[in-house]
């Protein structure tokens, strides 16, 4: 049963994420996008991982996808228009960035050898209680420059978005 | 719900053969659906129809009484009728985002229902992280609704969605913080057990714990009223400047679904801010201990009905201030959220920390 | 058992019923096309202009700002969970001082955004 599920929501983000890649309008694309995160979501909870999967469909099939679909109703970029942006550059980039994550797949999962799907977990594991544990525990550090960068995105956005004050 | 499947089990011998994890799935989702078609669904159609009449009461006019005894049956007409109308999809329309928009908009709003409670055993789910995921899901109308401004083709309805998803938006932020003052106070997300944690009395409820309390109570009230595009932040539907916001090009049934999300979201308030802040289905224990010795289902029945009271005192309030107040301007509503609301979130939130820790301090050294 | 399997379920089931009542009401329903009927509504007039006309940015910063401090609402949930416990360990100070250092640094944030006027709509 898990299995099958399993299967179908990876079948599910895999194929739309190809879709976001195929699809000529970008609004498509981007609900497609949706369909990917959702089903990211779906494995989450698949894995035991609740509150991980809830914040998957806030922060990013809600918050992200929000501002996704903002941007592109702002910019409202025509075909010419798009085909003006010089694409060899941020090909180069794309290029780069996935076959980094693809080594860094690669060698982290190389070690995994279990099954992921049965394995007998504590009834803590996975809930709001654990995540917290270990964030405001081990990874107490992390957390507290979290502040400090999305301060920095603030920053970042306003001075984007507004013109200097004269 | 144990209970339930035990009794399944022992009654019907061709269940004995299925895997009890099979019936408990089952079960839960024939729950769900029930809980759909037999509450959400009618009671949106019939709080539409209440609203029509209070607010002719508060206009000083009769309101729809002609289908049925006092047009109690107008619901049902309209649900019929929108059902024979014609689906139109506009020519220029994105025609596949313009039909899909409203399954996004009907599915987050009957996924939020999940968790939703209506006694101390009555609930689909109650998940771990139940009011964690019921602000989750219902982002999902939003992607729906700015779908649906954008796939109409039409200037009124894209700018009712862009408005609309912005005020979501921005009042989910003092939302949040309003809600997780009810968090520190309970220690578990779970909604269920946010109830048991207060008491049947006022004065057990979280409303009344702090000083605090109440200002996280109204903050999360108008954040939800926002959130739900009632009146008065009911901007993105503002008639006289976007017909019908994002909602314009939509007929027949399609429509509908944009109403039931709407109606459906008045009790879906009413439901989180007495789960949360008034103290639930929660009955004194002499009740309780009363109706045990009659059996399970006049228990259920009594912390239904507090339940649903408590909800429905609040639905006439929203329903009473939709009709007594002036709509805000889009200015107003991004100031009140952004510069009163959020950092009042703020405030409550770090303060009761402060005050807890403090007050606990107290308790310690009396103990000693 | 996993028990968001049934959620899943749930979710599908809606879709489901939510395409049963729409395929019901296209069967039920006419179907007569025209060329006025399916032109977009403009208070009767012929529309006019680009519908998908460019946006003001102000919208733009408004999903930005809502995101950073989603992400930070999000943060305070696993803190307030635990905070109960933590008090009762006598970790409480501790906890608490782990928030109000985030919560300081973010809203210094805040207030640069009403410093810059990033969110005035008039």
């Amino acid at each position: 049963m898990q299995l099958a599920f399993f299967y179908f929501f990876s079948g599910l983000s895999i194929l739309s994420a190809l879709f976001v890649i195929f699809f000529r309008n970008t609004l498509s694309a981007a609900i497609a996008l949706v369909v990917t995160l959702f089903g990211v979501a779906c494995l989450f909870g698949l894995l035991e991982a609740h509150f991980l999967a809830a914040m998957q469909v806030l922060v990013y099939a809600g918050a992200v996808m929000v501002l996704f679909l903002f941007v592109i109703m702002l910019m409202n970029l025509g075909r010419e228009e798009l085909l003006k942006i010089k694409l060899a550059f941020l090909g180069i980039i794309g290029v780069i960035t996935g076959v980094c994550l693809a080594i860094l797949l690669v060698t982290r999962f190389m070690g995994l050898s279990a099954p992921l799907l049965s394995l007998d977990l504590g009834v803590e594991y996975g809930t709001v209680k654990s995540v917290g544990k270990l964030l405001f525990g081990e990874y107490l550090i992390p957390f507290e420059l979290t502040s400090i960068l999305l301060l920095v995105a603030i920053i970042g956005a306003i001075t984007l978005a507004r013109k200097p004050q004269s | 719900m144990e209970k339930i499947v035990s009794y399944l089990v022992g009654h019907c011998e061709k269940l004995q053969h299925l895997p009890e994890d099979f019936i408990y799935l089952a079960l839960q989702v024939v729950a769900g659906l029930l809980v759909l078609m037999l509450f959400v669904a009618p009671f949106a159609g019939i709080i539409s129809f209440v609203e029509r009449r209070i607010a002719a009461r508060v206009m000083d006019r009769v309101g729809p009484n002609r289908v049925g005894p006092q047009g109690i049956f107008q619901w049902l007409a309209d649900g019929v009728k929108s059902l024979l109308k014609e689906d139109i999809i506009p020519a220029q329309a994105d025609s596949v985002l313009f039909r899909l928009a409203p399954y996004l908009v009907f599915v987050g709003m009957f996924a939020a229902f999940v968790v939703v409670p209506f006694s101390s055993g009555l609930i689909v789910a109650d998940l771990n992280i139940g009011i964690f995921y019921l602000i989750a899901v219902t982002s999902i109308v939003v992607v729906g609704i700015m779908m649906s401004g954008w796939a109409s083709n039409n200037k009124y309805s894209l700018l009712g969605g862009m408005r609309s998803a912005a005020q979501i938006v921005s009042y989910e932020i003092p939302a949040g913080l309003s809600i997780l003052a009810v968090v520190i106070l309970s220690g578990s997300l779970s909604i269920q057990s946010i109830i048991k944690a207060q008491g049947a009395y006022p004065w057990q409820w979280f409303l009344f714990q702090n000083p605090l309390m109440p200002i996280a109570f109204i903050s999360l009230f108008i954040a939800s009223l926002a959130e739900g595009n009632r009146t008065p932040f009911d901007i993105p539907e503002a008639e006289s400047e976007l017909v019908s916001g994002y909602s314009t090009e939509y007929s027949g049934m399609r429509f509908v679904f944009f109403y039931f999300e709407e109606w459906a979201n008045l009790y879906l308030i009413a439901a989180v801010s007495t789960a949360l802040f008034l103290g639930g289905w929660n009955l004194p224990s002499a009740v309780v201990s009363w109706a045990q010795t009659k059996g399970d289902v006049l228990l259920h029945l009594l912390q239904f009905l507090t339940f649903f009271i408590k909800a429905m005192v609040m639905v006439f309030i929203i329903i009473q201030l939709r009709w007594t107040l002036p709509r805000v301007r889009v200015d107003q509503l991004m100031a009140l959220c952004w510069k009163y609301l959020t950092p009042i979130g703020f405030v409550v939130s770090l303060g009761w920390q402060l005050g807890w820790l403090y007050f606990l301090r107290e308790c310690l050294w009396s103990v000693m | 058992m996993n028990s968001y399997i049934p959620l899943l379920l749930l979710f599908l089931f809606g879709m489901i019923l939510a395409g049963a009542f729409l395929a019901l009401s296209h069967l039920l329903g006419p179907r007569r096309k025209s060329k006025d009927k399916n032109a977009s509504y403009e208070c009767g007039l012929e529309p006019s202009g680009n519908p998908h006309d460019r946006f003001s940015v102000k919208f733009y910063l408004v999903a930005m700002l809502f995101i950073l401090f989603d992400v930070e609402v999000v943060f305070l949930y696993p803190w307030a969970v635990q905070f109960k416990e933590a008090i009762q360990s006598g970790m409480g100070s501790f906890f608490f001082s782990e928030m109000i250092l985030f919560m300081v640094i973010l809203f210094v944030g805040l207030l640069y955004v009403y410093g810059r006027k990033a969110i005035e709509w008039e």
